[in-house]
């Protein structure tokens, strides 16, 4: 369309006589109207919100649910010999006690006359405390080992991937119950036999995340910038790496609890401390009779185990929005 | 009706979005209608509405009218069930991304095979066999052996063929191509237009294309309509279009793509465009087009114009359809 | 284009990978039993009563203790090539042939378990799916992660308090009525009562997990391409969900199964200690009892192997499943 036919200046002075004023300082454009064309600039972005991710985990109701359980089974395992300043172990009353019989042991009594309330919340002692540490520890292997594979690839790849797929075959429960059985049962070698089965699963994915994510430009550019491996692999990949290995990690405190519980269980556990599992299995014999005493220590993994479950799926929805579209 | 698919009225709503708005449409039987538009003009929902396949959270109001052999029935008010027995039976869609529309663990054989089992009769040998004659109507070579390939053994343009056997397997009487081709190497595009041309005229059915490219409607359409913000704006014939082209929407679509005959190389002028985009046209209360129409007046933001006859058989929604390619024909000042 | 590989290639590819994991496990082993406190030696000499210094020296010495460890290895290997691994000191017999005992019972336990974890699992996910968002789906998705919070132990517990101790309706142990001479048809069912409960027991964990892979598996499929090509060509929704959306969730779903094979050999022994299923996983916590550590090292290995073996038919049922695989 020739910009000076007369038929071009008629319209485009009627029209500019209709149209909004475009700002000042614009191209030559009399004619457009539309509001894209003006904007020659980028849009303004705002600053990206920080901790978005939070505020999302922190909107799930079931979250929240989870948090807060948690929180309290945190507060039984820490104020435990402030509540109850007497060895959980000791026998203070009458065996067999149901719940509600007497006021000054709510939860009932065992065979040995052991108050039941009093173990429950120095069981939850140990229970977190092997969950989180085996958790720890078994994130630390794997991350490391899962990043050496991931990020050099090749015969290091090769070796550490057949590590991983060695540990991952042997069964977990049983390798632990023989470690455990090898090393004497205390809350140490629990906590570490229990670290070993984990970290495969924690190598296996930090690798994935590694192998595809050192393809991208940025790790190009650190490396061009002449950083080596170290910085590249904790400071410039693993920052990006983080989101499924934090899903992950909720998911093994849980798991870990379960294990330590299913160890005292068998009577594998550490015979110096009153555990959950080892409750429900002293109380095995009398369930015909006395059954809360199975029934009361078992609630109690129930709820901190769903507890972390919880969180660990509202974390799943926080940080992998794709997932959460389920949810719509 | 002679037609053998009447649009009547058809609207589409999700929510307050309304990417479909008052189109209507017909395609006579053994003709190839092309519908014309950039994404975002409502073509695809236009033709998912033809087939029943909208989804669940959308609302559609008006007429899809079908000949079938029972008589004129209206697509959108059937009940889900009957819909089913129409699909694949008396229309039936072909769509854009061969590589993903086949399901990867079932062969090609028994995917042409399950239409066949939809809506006929057949036993075992006769359905292997009218697979096989499929196959070779689309020309897919070494039919014998390939009936027991699985999709991903294949091509793009031969998945495609497989997806055009799958939707003549029952003899439609509509068949819509939603971007069928785009999606495949140029050289493979002009096989598979042919194709669709080809059986076409073997099978006495409509071909609907849904299409961007000028070039596929100029080559193989018997009549287009073109789409603009979910609005019908213009109705022609292919000849009649490109030569004179009534709405300033179809007219900068033309402007903007290179024409051969012209002999049009870069160096001798950058291309028009049309500037500004599809986004535009949101909230506005008259014509869609008008925040990007150089001819816009008064009256464009205030009335939309509707789809009305021009110049005998021609069909254009504008207050002043023409107004680009002619010059000459002075506007009356609009006060 | 490439055609499938045929089963015996594929066989043949399979176990050519699993000789170094083989391997691997095999030194594992006999590394943990040699971190075992007590040898073969001390063994014997308990079987006696007592002994020596000098006894226990020339014992060792002519059973090879006193070489190095290199050398003790070659003999372990050469052990496990004549399908030797060793003698139990509390069953006093060869461990090969107490595990040959109790395995069938086991494996009979966990395929009944993991099909009925399949199941149960794939059924309410595809329920699960179809509700999508609303508030059925909410509450089975809670269900399912309440499942995945149970220990088995105590849900076996608690099920036995249910079902024995309260109703009366199925067995509280064992594998079959004792001293009862049902042959045949009878007989199977007899000991289909008793198998109910541990394998419920031994599901329930993972029911939840197959049940929300289902449901992500089918809410993804449903958007594909190929869905919407077969709701095209007029097909009925119950063949649309059968023959296309299953079947391809099929494929994560029994990637899944054979990956947890291991795991629930893990839960196989507390479930089969709290109902005396006669199993590997009994044996395996009477060997922890007992301090048997020929037996408990016996049961590693050997139920690795049987993992070993799992993962590879998973792997061929994987290839048949998904035509992609294989095809190079």
């Amino acid at each position: 369309m020739p910009a000076d036919s007369t038929l071009h200046k008629a319209l485009a002075t009627s029209a500019a006589r209709t149209a909004p004023q475009p700002p000042a300082a614009q191209p030559e454009w009399r004619h457009i109207h539309a509001p894209d064309a003006r904007s020659a600039t980028t849009a303004h972005l705002p600053p990206r919100q920080g901790y978005a991710e939070l505020k999302l985990f922190l909107r799930n109701p079931n979250a929240i649910f989870g948090i807060v359980v948690l929180l309290a089974m945190a507060l039984c395992a820490l104020t435990a010999p402030l509540l109850f300043p007497r060895d959980p172990l000791a026998m203070v009353g009458r065996p067999f006690l149901w719940p509600g019989q007497d006021a000054a042991f709510p939860l009932g009594t065992d065979s040995m006359g052991r108050d039941v309330l009093a173990g429950l919340v120095h069981g939850a002692r140990i229970s977190l405390y092997v969950g989180v540490a085996a958790t720890v520890l078994g994130l630390s292997v794997g991350i490391v080992v899962g990043a050496l594979a991931g990020y050099f690839g090749g015969v290091t790849d090769r070796l550490l991937s057949r590590l991983i797929e060695i540990f991952q075959t042997l069964p977990s429960f049983v390798l632990v119950v023989v470690l455990v059985a090898i090393l004497a049962p205390n809350a140490t070698t629990i906590t570490l036999s229990i670290a070993i089965v984990t970290w495969p699963t924690v190598a296996r994915l930090t690798r994935a995340e590694f192998r595809s994510l050192r393809q991208n430009d940025f790790v190009t550019a650190a490396r061009s910038l002449g950083f080596g491996h170290g910085h590249i692999i904790f400071r410039e990949i693993l920052p990006n790496a983080l989101p499924p290995i934090i899903v992950t990690s909720s998911v093994m405190v849980a798991g870990a609890i379960l294990m330590e519980s299913a160890l005292s269980f068998m009577g594998l556990g550490d015979p110096n401390v009153v555990s959950w599992g080892s409750m429900i299995g002293g109380g095995r014999e009398m369930i015909r009779t006395a059954w809360y005493l199975t029934a009361l220590p078992g609630l109690a993994i129930v709820v901190t185990v769903l507890a972390l479950n919880l969180i660990g799926d509202g974390l799943n929805d926080a940080l992998n929005p794709r997932f959460s579209e389920d949810r719509l | 009706m002679s037609a053998v698919l009447a649009v009547e009225n058809l609207s589409v709503a999700f929510g307050p979005a309304r990417p479909v708005e008052r189109v209507s449409f017909h395609v006579n039987p053994r003709e190839t209608l092309a519908i014309v538009g950039e994404s975002g003009s409502g073509k695809s929902l236009t033709a998912l509405s033809m087939m029943g396949l909208l989804p669940r959270n959308a609302r559609a109001s008006g007429q899809i009218l079908i000949r079938t052999p029972q008589g004129r029935v209206d697509m959108l008010a059937l009940p889900e069930r009957r819909r089913r027995l129409l699909r694949g039976k008396q229309i039936a869609m072909v769509f854009q991304e061969p590589m993903t529309s086949l399901n990867p663990v079932h062969t090609i054989g028994r995917q042409i095979e399950e239409t066949l089992i939809a809506h006929e009769n057949l036993d075992r040998a006769a359905r292997r066999a009218r697979v096989l004659e499929l196959m070779n109507l689309v020309r897919i070579p070494d039919a014998a052996r390939r009936i027991d390939d699985y999709p991903h053994q294949l091509s793009g343009g031969m998945r495609q063929r497989v997806m055009i056997a799958m939707a003549v397997a029952c003899r439609p009487r509509i068949l819509i191509a939603d971007e069928a081709t785009t999606a495949l190497d140029v050289t493979i595009q002009a096989q598979i237009l042919q194709l669709l041309d080809n059986l076409r005229r073997e099978l006495d059915v409509a071909v609907v294309l849904i299409t961007h490219d000028l070039g596929v409607v100029s080559q193989w359409a018997d009549r287009v309509v073109v789409m603009y913000a979910g609005l019908h704006v213009e109705e022609a014939t292919p000849a009649q279009l490109f030569a004179d082209p009534l709405h300033p929407y179809s007219h900068g679509l033309l402007a903007a793509s290179p024409r051969n005959s012209e002999g049009l190389t870069y160096r001798d002028a950058p291309l028009a465009e049309i500037p500004g985009s599809i986004a535009s046209a949101r909230g506005e209360v008259g014509c869609p087009f008008r925040p990007r129409c150089p001819a816009a007046r008064e009256v464009c933001g205030a009335v939309v114009p509707p789809p009305v006859p021009h110049r005998g058989d021609r069909l254009v929604a504008c207050h002043f359809p023409g107004i680009l390619t002619e010059e000459a024909r002075l506007v009356p000042a609009f006060a | 284009m490439a055609q499938r590989k045929s089963v015996p290639r594929q066989i043949w590819r399979i176990f050519l990978h699993a000789i170094p994991t083989v391997l691997g496990i095999v030194v594992l082993n006999f590394l943990l039993l040699q971190l075992a406190p007590g040898d073969a030696a001390d063994v014997i000499a308990a079987e006696a009563g007592s002994a020596t210094e000098e006894t226990m020296a020339a014992l060792r010495r002519s059973m090879g203790l006193d070489l190095s460890v290199l050398e003790q290895l070659k003999t372990y290997l050469l052990h496990l090539a004549q399908l030797d691994l060793g003698h139990s000191p509390r069953y006093a017999m060869p461990v090969l042939d107490l595990i040959m005992q109790r395995l069938p019972g086991t494996l009979i336990l966990m395929a009944t378990a993991l099909g009925l974890a399949v199941v149960l699992g794939v059924a309410l996910g595809a329920v699960m799916s179809s509700f999508a968002g609303r508030i059925p789906d909410r509450l089975l998705s809670v269900l399912s992660l309440l499942f995945y919070s149970i220990p088995g132990f105590w849900i076996g517990l608690m099920l036995i308090l249910l079902f024995s101790v309260k109703l009366g309706w199925l067995p509280s142990g064992g594998s079959g009525t004792i001293g009862s001479s049902l042959t045949g048809w009878a007989a199977v069912l007899d000991n289909a009562r008793y198998m109910i409960l541990p394998a419920m027991s031994l599901s329930l964990f993972y029911v939840a997990i197959y049940a929300r892979l289902t449901r992500a598996a089918m809410l993804e499929i449903r958007n594909q391409d190929y869905v919407r090509t077969a709701r095209a060509k007029g097909l009925s929704p119950l063949r649309i969900t059968l023959s296309h959306i299953l079947r391809n969730a099929l494929i994560p779903v029994t990637t899944m199964a054979g990956m947890h094979f291991g795991n629930m050999l893990g839960g196989a022994v507390v479930v089969e200690t709290v109902f005396s299923w006669p199993g590997l996983g009994r044996l395996a916590f009477e060997a922890v009892m007992a301090r048997d550590f020929n037996v408990l090292l016996g049961i590693l290995l050997l139920s690795s192997l049987v993992v070993i073996v799992v993962n590879g038919l998973v792997d061929l049922l994987q290839s048949r499943l998904d035509p992609r695989i294989g095809a190079n």
